[in-house]
């Protein structure tokens, strides 16, 4: 047997964050009720005519730009027809020969650390098409053309990733940079970020490819890693039972985790795409794009590259802090209040904070603890106020009650102890309390020394500076 | 007061402002010739009396106060092919019989705020798809001159009614043809812009890379004043051009000696009358006595145009017309069992022949494996052929030849064969291709029916056609011929 390869691209659906529609005037606001927001374009009456949203080609020259890639200084919409009660005008408007976006790259970074580019072949603008609802109908279909309209960026990778870690990684910094830009809310749960893998399977050492299927309209980062991974399992049981791959478009089940045959390539529409007569070649001029340059704001990686440069964070921190411009910006403004400390502020903001709001499914804008407040108890760490353990405890009434770190220590008596003669007094009666264990360890049996701090630490309720406690006590303990 | 019917819309404009009759006057006239002639020639397929009265009655009012819009209560009727806010609008089919647009389309609007007051709804060949009006949902529509021949198509029902004096002037619209020659087949002038030049905008699309709205009237000096108000750039069209209108009506009486007129080589071969080709050598003289130079001109891809246009039109006509599909407004069937059966059934039955027909040949002509051998390659010819046109207008002022081959044919004659049908539009088709501004204006009677003139000019030349039309009108009286019945 053969081991197998995988051979993994993306095609990614960024629907840009316009307050109207691609073609039309409709608010692209998310959850009204059902086609409140559909106007007579949106819903493909005769005679209307689409009218293109500047704003969108905007959001797609920012990407480009974003990406390295070139920008076209004249794209064309094309129609793609087919026949479906959610598709109004029996033809989607999209870019097919000549997109506005052509031949970027993106850098991704892997989980041992290590890097690699991937190529994304085009980004093309598009008009979403509508909902059908299947379920509360009895038997029968709902349409609803609130998203009828709606613009796209359809994003498409190369086939250059190589396993469903490579994939989510690819679209995590997709999703990351989308939300950069302020073009996309990236909001996964809406459908505002979504994606289809293409995915197929080859020998180790073969240059050919093999059959592709693709997986639609995946969702989450978890999905996608599990509909990969089943599919490619699925694929490479296939082949080794001496089977062949039909090229064909699959759904991924989340309930059952696997995906099922949707059409083959045989049942595959023609559609007969052509330029839409209704809209002119879109032309771009070198002064636009400029402009559009002029408003790119510091991207992920350069900002990553700036914390390490700048902060002297390790690669993975930097990583994790850029994950979000949000992220980032609450850090620096952490920083910024602190005076420095940069490294203390990264652990908190990714240790303590992260976590505080991964409990309650919280983004960052959404945190209880703004930065000024969490510069205020790092701060009382820096000047020895309190400990790093008391910090927690700090943290955790601050989450909680919204009070200040310095509200907390006074009230609740927290603040340090850090006179070398109380905490001489401390260990003094430690020591005359446990004659056993003294003699233990002054014959030898040094692991008894956390024993000793520990026994101080609950005699000071932990509010003693715990590098004072170790040099206090190896001193006394050695007699 | 009976012969308010014989004035041109721009007499009608002054007698109004002058206060020598009313606008209502004026309405009930038309309304009453409509019920009166309208059952021979089927010309109208909506007839909207009680708002045109209704019209006419603010416009009396605005005109009492001494307000003077261009064309205030003057009646005219629109091609149901324009949607009309609160009225019925069709496009000929059974696909829309049903249906109320909700809007109005940007000509309509113009022509309203100019003071226009609508007669109603006229006929047409189904989605503008035909040359004899013979494919409407609604009946074949008769020409005045001889009920037994076509008007011509698509706008068959606007150049009846003009011809037949049911309407003043009339809204049309041209795809290859459709203005021109139903105006050389019932003897009116017809004008059909530069692409670009008039939103189309809630017109409803037959081949959106070439559809183009005009009118149809008496004479060029009408014509003038009605593109006049049509005319413009719309936001809400993307292919509308922003270039500014000129007052047509300015330039009409502009002298024409020294007018370099190509007269089109490829228009006088094999498959024009004889007696046409007589006319139209006649009306030429006419220009060489105005003191105009007759230059022959070889647009060597012209022959090529139907062709290329029976695979660009059809192409686009099959996309355009998928959402007429039974869900959203229009023809449903009844009882569908399923989404295949709704489609399947809404279109077979809500679809004429014709229409169908097209939508079929753009289907195929789109196709995987076919787009190239056909549509990509008409696309070329089109380039080049448009190539021909600007070539020609870099020795000439105007082309000019005939409009149609022959005058108007027989009810029936061609509904079985469908190529010699799509013959009728060898002269015109090449204009829309091109996207070239065109006319034709009457200049003479082969038989007793009408022969158009053809002219074509360079991209926003209408001013210089109108001026060249108006110049011939002068010296002729083609364009006041009345057909007897209907004097």
């Amino acid at each position: 047997m053969p081991s197998w390869e995988t051979v993994i691209g993306l095609e990614i659906h960024a629907q840009l964050a316009t307050k109207s529609k691609i073609f039309s005037g409709s608010s692209t606001a998310y959850g009204a009720a059902p086609n409140t927001q559909a106007n007579l374009v949106d819903l493909g009456y005769p005679g209307v005519l689409p009218v293109l949203n500047r704003e969108a080609v905007r959001m797609a020259v920012k990407f480009g730009l974003a990406i390295g890639a070139n920008i076209a200084r004249r794209s064309i919409f094309a129609r793609k027809n087919y026949f479906y009660p959610d598709l109004p005008k029996g033809y989607q408007i999209s870019q097919y020969e000549k997109p506005i976006v052509e031949h970027g790259r993106l850098e991704i970074v892997l989980e041992d650390g290590s890097r690699k580019t991937i190529g994304i072949t085009r980004a093309h603008l598009e008009e979403d098409a509508g909902k059908s609802l299947h379920e509360d109908f009895h038997g029968l279909s709902g349409i609803d053309l609130n998203r009828a309209g709606t613009p796209l960026l359809e994003i498409v990778s190369e086939p250059d990733m190589r396993s469903a870690k490579e994939a989510v990684a690819y679209m995590k910094k997709i999703h990351t940079l989308v939300r950069y830009l302020e073009i996309c809310d990236g909001n996964m749960q809406e459908g505002s970020f979504r994606c289809d893998a293409n995915v197929s399977v080859r020998p180790v050492g073969q240059e050919k490819f093999g059959t592709r299927c693709e997986i639609k309209n995946l969702n989450s980062f978890r999905f996608i890693e599990r509909a990969i991974n089943y599919e490619v399992a699925r694929q490479i049981e296939i082949l080794e039972n001496g089977g062949t791959i039909r090229q064909e478009t699959r759904l991924y089940d989340p309930d059952k985790g696997e995906t099922r045959a949707l059409r083959s390539k045989e049942e595959a529409n023609d559609y007969r795409y052509f330029p839409d007569p209704d809209l002119l070649p879109l032309a771009l001029d070198d002064e636009f794009i400029e402009s559009v340059r002029s408003t790119l704001p510091e991207l992920p990686d350069e900002k990553a590259a700036r914390y390490v440069e700048q902060f002297g964070l390790s690669a993975y921190d930097a990583g994790v802090l850029t994950a979000s411009r949000e992220m980032g910006d609450y850090y620096e403004a952490v920083v910024d209040k602190l005076g420095g400390h940069a490294k203390l502020a990264a652990n908190w903001v990714m240790g303590e904070l992260s976590g505080a709001l991964n409990k309650e499914n919280l983004d960052i804008t959404q945190s209880r603890i703004d930065p000024e407040r969490l510069a205020g108890l790092l701060a009382r760490i820096v000047d020895e106020t309190i400990s790093g353990k008391i910090a927690k405890d700090v943290f955790e009434l601050m989450w909680s009650e919204g009070r200040t770190a310095d509200e907390i220590i006074e009230a609740e008596g927290l603040k340090q102890i850090t006179d070398t003669g109380a905490i001489e007094k401390f260990i003094d009666e430690v020591m005359a309390a446990n004659p056993k264990q003294l003699a233990e360890y002054r014959s030898g049996k040094d692991k008894l020394f956390g024993f000793f701090v520990g026994q101080v630490m609950k005699q000071t309720g932990g509010k003693a500076n715990p590098a004072q406690v170790n040099e206090l006590l190896k001193k006394k303990l050695s007699g | 007061m009976s012969e308010l019917h014989h004035l041109t819309l721009a007499e009608l404009a002054a007698g109004l402002r002058a206060r020598r009759f009313s606008s209502v006057e004026l309405t009930k006239h038309f309304l009453d010739r409509i019920a009166r002639f309208n059952p021979d020639i089927n010309a109208f397929i909506t007839v909207t009396a009680e708002q045109a009265l209704a019209a006419a009655e603010a416009a009396d009012k605005r005109l009492a106060a001494g307000e003077s819009t261009p064309l205030l209560g003057v009646p005219i009727a629109h091609k149901d092919i324009f949607c009309t806010d609160g009225v019925l609008t069709t496009c000929a089919s059974r696909m829309l019989a049903n249906f109320v647009a909700p809007y109005d389309a940007t000509v309509v609007e113009r022509l309203a705020s100019a003071g226009a007051v609508s007669l109603g709804k006229a006929n047409m060949d189904e989605f503008a798809m035909g040359s004899s009006n013979e494919t409407s949902y609604f009946g074949p529509v008769k020409n005045p001159w001889d009920t037994k021949k076509v008007p011509g198509g698509s706008s068959g029902g606007s150049a009846a009614a003009v011809a037949a004096r049911l309407a003043p002037a009339a809204t049309a619209t041209d795809t290859g043809g459709s203005i021109r020659q139903p105006a050389a087949l019932t003897g009116l002038t017809g004008i059909k812009p530069t692409y670009g030049r008039v939103s189309r905008y809630g017109m409803i699309a037959f081949a959106s890379s070439l559809d183009q709205a005009g009118t149809l009237t008496y004479t060029a000096q009408d014509a003038a004043l009605l593109l006049g108000v049509m005319a413009g750039f719309d936001p809400r069209d993307s292919t509308s051009v922003d270039v500014p209108v000129p007052d047509y009506l300015a330039t009409l009486e502009q002298p024409l000696a020294g007018l370099k007129i190509g007269l089109l080589k490829e228009f006088f071969e094999k498959g024009l009358e004889e007696q046409s080709a007589k006319l139209v050598r006649e009306a030429l003289a006419v220009y060489e006595k105005l003191g105009a130079k007759l230059v022959e001109v070889s647009l060597p891809n012209l022959p090529l145009s139907v062709p290329t246009y029976y695979v660009v039109a059809p192409a686009e006509c099959s996309s355009n017309l998928s959402r007429f599909d039974g869900v959203r407004f229009g023809y449903r069937c009844e009882n569908p069992t399923d989404l295949l059966d709704l489609y399947t059934r809404s279109r077979g039955e809500g679809f004429g022949a014709e229409v169908k027909r097209r939508i079929m040949t753009g289907t195929y002509v789109l196709s995987a494996g076919y787009y190239d051998a056909y549509y990509l390659k008409a696309q070329k010819v089109r380039r080049l052929i448009a190539d021909d046109f600007a070539r020609a207008f870099k020795e000439v002022d105007v082309l000019m030849g005939p409009t149609s081959p022959t005058t108007a044919f027989d009810i029936g004659a061609k509904v079985d064969d469908p190529i010699t049908m799509y013959l009728n539009d060898i002269y015109t088709i090449g204009a829309n291709l091109a996207g070239l501004p065109a006319m034709s204006i009457p200049c003479g009677f082969a038989g007793g029916l009408p022969v158009g003139l053809q002219i074509i000019g360079p991209h926003f030349s209408e001013a210089k056609l109108l001026n060249v039309a108006h110049g011939y009108q002068r010296e002729t009286d083609w364009h006041r011929q009345m057909p007897s019945a209907y004097a």
